[in-house]
C-alpha cells in the first residue's frame, strides 16, 4: 500500500518536470524532492507497521479481551477446563519482568567492566581477538545457550547456588526453600550470560569511540588509569552503556527458547527465585500448538499483544532516560 | 620522590621549576624521533619550541610530564631532570609527576558531560579535595589566572563545550593550573584558534611565565617573538640552536635556522 503512494507520488513528479532555468534557483533539483519523499514515506512505515501488527494481534485476542477486560491482567488463573474457563496473565508478566530486569541488572556492571578492561587495560594486539570471541558468543543459537542450563547450569544452580544462597540470605523471602529443579534463578542467570555479549560489545564500541584527547586531558592532569577511566572515558560512552543495555533488555524480554528449557513452565507466582515459574514468551511457545477452545486461543494471542505493548514501552522509558541522560550531562 | 608530589594545602602560588634534558633519545617502535637531545630550560620562563611538522616538538614535550609512554610502543631513553631530580628515576611515579607538570593540548580538550566548574575542580577532585568551600575558591583563583572568570562566573554550571574555541582553551589552561604545576607544557594551544582568541592567550601566556615555567611548541615565528624569552629550534629530532629569542631571530648563529626563520621550511 505505501509502495503504490511512493509511486504515485514519482509519477506526479515527472509530470511537473522538466524544471525551468528561471526557478532554478529557487527550487531543488527533482532528485532532492524525490529523494526527501521516499525517505518520508520510508520514515512514515515503521509507525504504520507497528500500528497494523497491533490491530491484529487485538483482533485475533478480541473474544479474550472482551470476556476478562482488565482482569486478564491482574488474574493468575490458568484454567483451560471447560466447565470454569478462566485465563490471566499476572504470572507470566511478572515473570517476563523479573527475569528480564534482574537479568539486566546482573548483566549491564558486569558487561561495562569486561568492555572497560578489553577497552583500556587489554594491549591493542589482543583486543581485536577478544572483540571477534564476544561476537562470536552474541550469534550462539539460543537452543544451544538452553541445551547447556538444562544440562549445566540448572543442576550447578541446584547442587551448589542454591543451597549456598539459602543458606546465607534465606532469611529474605527471594532465597526460600524448596528448590525447583528448573527455576526463575536458571532463567535470570541464562538471560544474564546470553545478553553479555551485547552489552560487551556495545559498551566497547562506544569506549573505543572516545578520542584520545580526552584520555590524554585526563592523564595530563594526573588521572591513574582508572581514574582517567572515570573522568575521560565513562561519562562520554555513557549513551553507548544505556543503549546497549537497551538492546539487551529488549532481547530478554523477547528471548523464548532458552527461558522455557529452564525456568520449569509453572504458572505460578511465588516470590522465592528459586520456584518454577514462566515468562510470557515461554508461555505462548509452550501452549500455542495445544488448543482446547477458541478463549484459549485467543488468550494466548493477547498475550502476545502483552509481550509487544511492554517491550515497545519499555523500550520508550529507557529511550526517554537516553534523552534525559544526554542533556543533563554530568556533574 | 617526596619532594615531587604536591601539597594542595598550601594554597599559595608554585614556583616554577627549571628543566635540564642530557642525551634524550625517543621514538615509536622502530621509528626513531629525538636523537640525543640536550637542552636547559630555564625557570619562570617562557621557552618556544619551533621546527617544521613531524620533527619532534609534541615528542618532546610529551616526554617531560611522561605521557609520550602512554601511547602503545612508544619508548624513551636519557634522563629529563626537573629542579634537578631525574623525572625517569624508577622511584617517580608518573601520576605525580603530571601532576607537577600541567599540560594544554593543541585542541581545546574540556572533558565532555562536565560544566565549566567541573572541569576546572576535576584535577582538584583527583586529588581528594571534597570540600565545596574550598573548591569554590579554587575555581575561582584558577579561572581568573586564566582571565575567564569574567566570562563564565554567571554560568559556572553550563557545559564546558558550550564555551567558543578560545574560552574551551583557556578553560583548559585554567584546569592545568587548577592543581598549581610548577611547568605548564603547550603544544600549539593556539594553532586550532582565531587571530583574537590567540591574542587573548598569548596575553595570558606573558603573565603567567612570572609564576610558572612554561613550554609552548609554536608554529608561529611571530608568535614565539612575541611571547618567548628563550626559543629552541628542532630540525629532525635534534636540536639545531636554542637561544634568547631575540637573538635567535636576529642573529640566528645556524643557517638551518636562519632559512627557517625567513620561511623557508614547511
Ligand atoms: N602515535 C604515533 N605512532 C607512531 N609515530 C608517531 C606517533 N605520533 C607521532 N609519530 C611520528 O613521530 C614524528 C614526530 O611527531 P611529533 O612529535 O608529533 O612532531 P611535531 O609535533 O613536531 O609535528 C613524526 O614523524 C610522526 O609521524
Ligand atoms: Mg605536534
Amino acid at each position: 500500500m505505501v509502495m503504490t503512494t511512493l509511486d504515485l507520488d514519482e509519477t506526479n513528479l515527472d509530470t511537473t518536470s522538466p524544471p525551468r532555468r528561471a526557478a532554478k534557483l529557487r527550487s531543488r533539483p527533482i532528485g532532492d524532492r524525490a529523494f526527501d519523499l521516499s525517505i518520508g514515506a520510508c520514515a512514515v512505515v515503521p509507525p504504520v507497521l507497528i500500528l497494523l501488527f497491533v490491530i491484529v494481534l487485538a483482533y485475533g485476542a478480541w473474544p479474550a479481551i472482551a470476556e476478562f477486560r482488565w482482569h486478564f491482567l491482574v488474574s493468575a488463573a490458568w484454567e483451560p477446563n471447560p466447565d470454569k474457563e478462566e485465563y490471566g496473565a499476572l504470572p507470566f508478566i511478572l515473570g517476563t519482568l523479573i527475569s528480564s530486569i534482574l537479568a539486566l541488572a546482573l548483566a549491564a556492571p558486569i558487561g561495562i567492566s569486561v568492555a572497560s578492561f578489553i577497552s583500556e587495560v587489554v594491549p591493542p594486539s589482543l583486543r581485536g581477538l577478544l572483540r571477534f570471541v564476544i561476537e562470536i558468543l552474541a550469534t550462539i543459537p539460543s537452543v544451544v545457550y538452553g541445551l547447556w542450563g538444562v544440562f549445566v547450569l540448572a543442576p550447578w544452580v541446584m547442587n551448589h547456588l542454591a543451597p549456598v544462597l539459602s543458606k546465607s540470605l534465606g532469611f529474605l523471602p527471594f532465597f526460600s526453600e524448596p528448590f525447583d529443579p528448573r527455576n526463575m534463578l536458571c532463567a535470570i542467570l541464562i538471560l544474564t550470560i546470553m545478553v553479555l555479549p551485547m552489552i560487551v560489545s556495545v559498551s566497547l564500541d562506544a569506549m573505543r569511540s572516545v578520542p584520545i584527547s580526552y584520555r590524554e586531558a585526563a592523564l595530563g592532569l594526573g588521572a591513574t588509569r582508572w581514574e582517567m577511566i572515570r573522568l575521560a572515558v565513562w561519562p562520554s560512552a555513557r549513551s553507548g552503556f544505556i543503549g546497549g543495555c537497551i538492546l539487551a533488555l529488549g532481547r530478554a524480554l523477547g528471548e523464548t527458547m532458552a527461558v522455557t528449557m529452564v525456568i520449569g513452565n509453572e504458572h505460578r507466582i511465588s516470590q522465592s527465585l528459586f520456584a518454577a515459574s514462566d515468562t510470557v514468551a515461554s508461555t505462548i511457545a509452550n501452549q500455542f500448538a495445544e488448543a482446547p477452545s477458541d478463549l484459549f486461543t485467543a488468550s494466548l494471542i493477547e498475550l502476545a499483544l502483552l509481550l509487544f505493548l511492554i517491550t515497545l514501552g519499555v523500550n520508550l522509558i529507557a529511550r526517554l532516560i537516553v534523552r534525559r541522560v544526554a542533556i543533563g550531562g554530568a556533574d | 620522590m617526596r619532594a615531587l608530589s604536591t601539597n594542595l594545602a598550601a594554597g599559595d602560588v608554585a614556583f616554577g621549576a627549571g628543566i635540564s634534558v642530557a642525551s634524550l633519545r625517543a621514538g615509536f617502535g622502530e621509528h626513531t624521533v629525538l636523537k640525543d637531545l640536550r637542552v636547559k630550560i630555564q625557570s619562570k620562563a617562557l621557552t618556544a619550541i619551533m621546527g617544521p611538522s613531524g620533527c619532534g616538538k609534541s615528542t618532546f614535550i610529551r616526554c617531560i610530564n611522561r605521557l609520550h609512554e602512554e601511547t602503545p610502543g612508544a619508548w624513551v631513553r636519557g634522563s629529563i631532570e626537573l629542579d634537578g631530580e631525574g623525572v625517569y628515576d624508577t622511584t617517580v611515579d608518573p601520576v605525580e609527576l603530571r601532576r607537577r607538570v600541567g599540560m594544554v593540548f593543541q585542541r581545546p580538550n574540556p572533558f565532555p558531560n562536565f560544566s565549566i566548574y567541573a572541569n576546572v575542580a576535576a584535577g582538584l577532585r583527583l586529588n581528594g579535595m571534597r570540600k565545596r568551600r574550598m573548591l569554590d575558591e579554587r575555581v575561582e583563583r584558577s579561572l581568573r589566572r586564566a582571565a575567564l572568570w569574567d566570562e563564565v562566573k554567571d554560568r559556572l554550571e553550563k557545559p564546558g563545550s558550550s564555551l567558543s574555541g578560545g574560552q574551551q582553551q583557556r578553560l583548559c589552561i585554567a584546569r592545568a593550573l587548577a592543581v598549581e604545576p610548577e611547568v605548564l607544557l603547550l603544544d600549539e594551544p593556539c594553532s586550532a584558534l582565531d587571530p583574537l582568541a590567540t591574542e587573548r592567550i598569548e596575553e595570558l601566556l606573558l603573565h603567567l611565565k612570572r609564576e610558572y615555567t612554561l613550554v609552548m611548541v609554536t608554529h608561529n615565528i611571530q608568535q614565539a617573538a612575541r611571547v618567548a624569552d628563550e626559543t629552541m629550534f628542532l630540525l629532525l629530532g635534534e636540536l639545531v640552536e636554542q637561544g634568547p629569542t631575540s637573538q635567535l631571530f636576529t642573529n640566528p648563529r645556524d643557517p638551518r635556522t636562519e632559512s627557517f626563520i625567513s620561511g623557508r621550511f614547511g
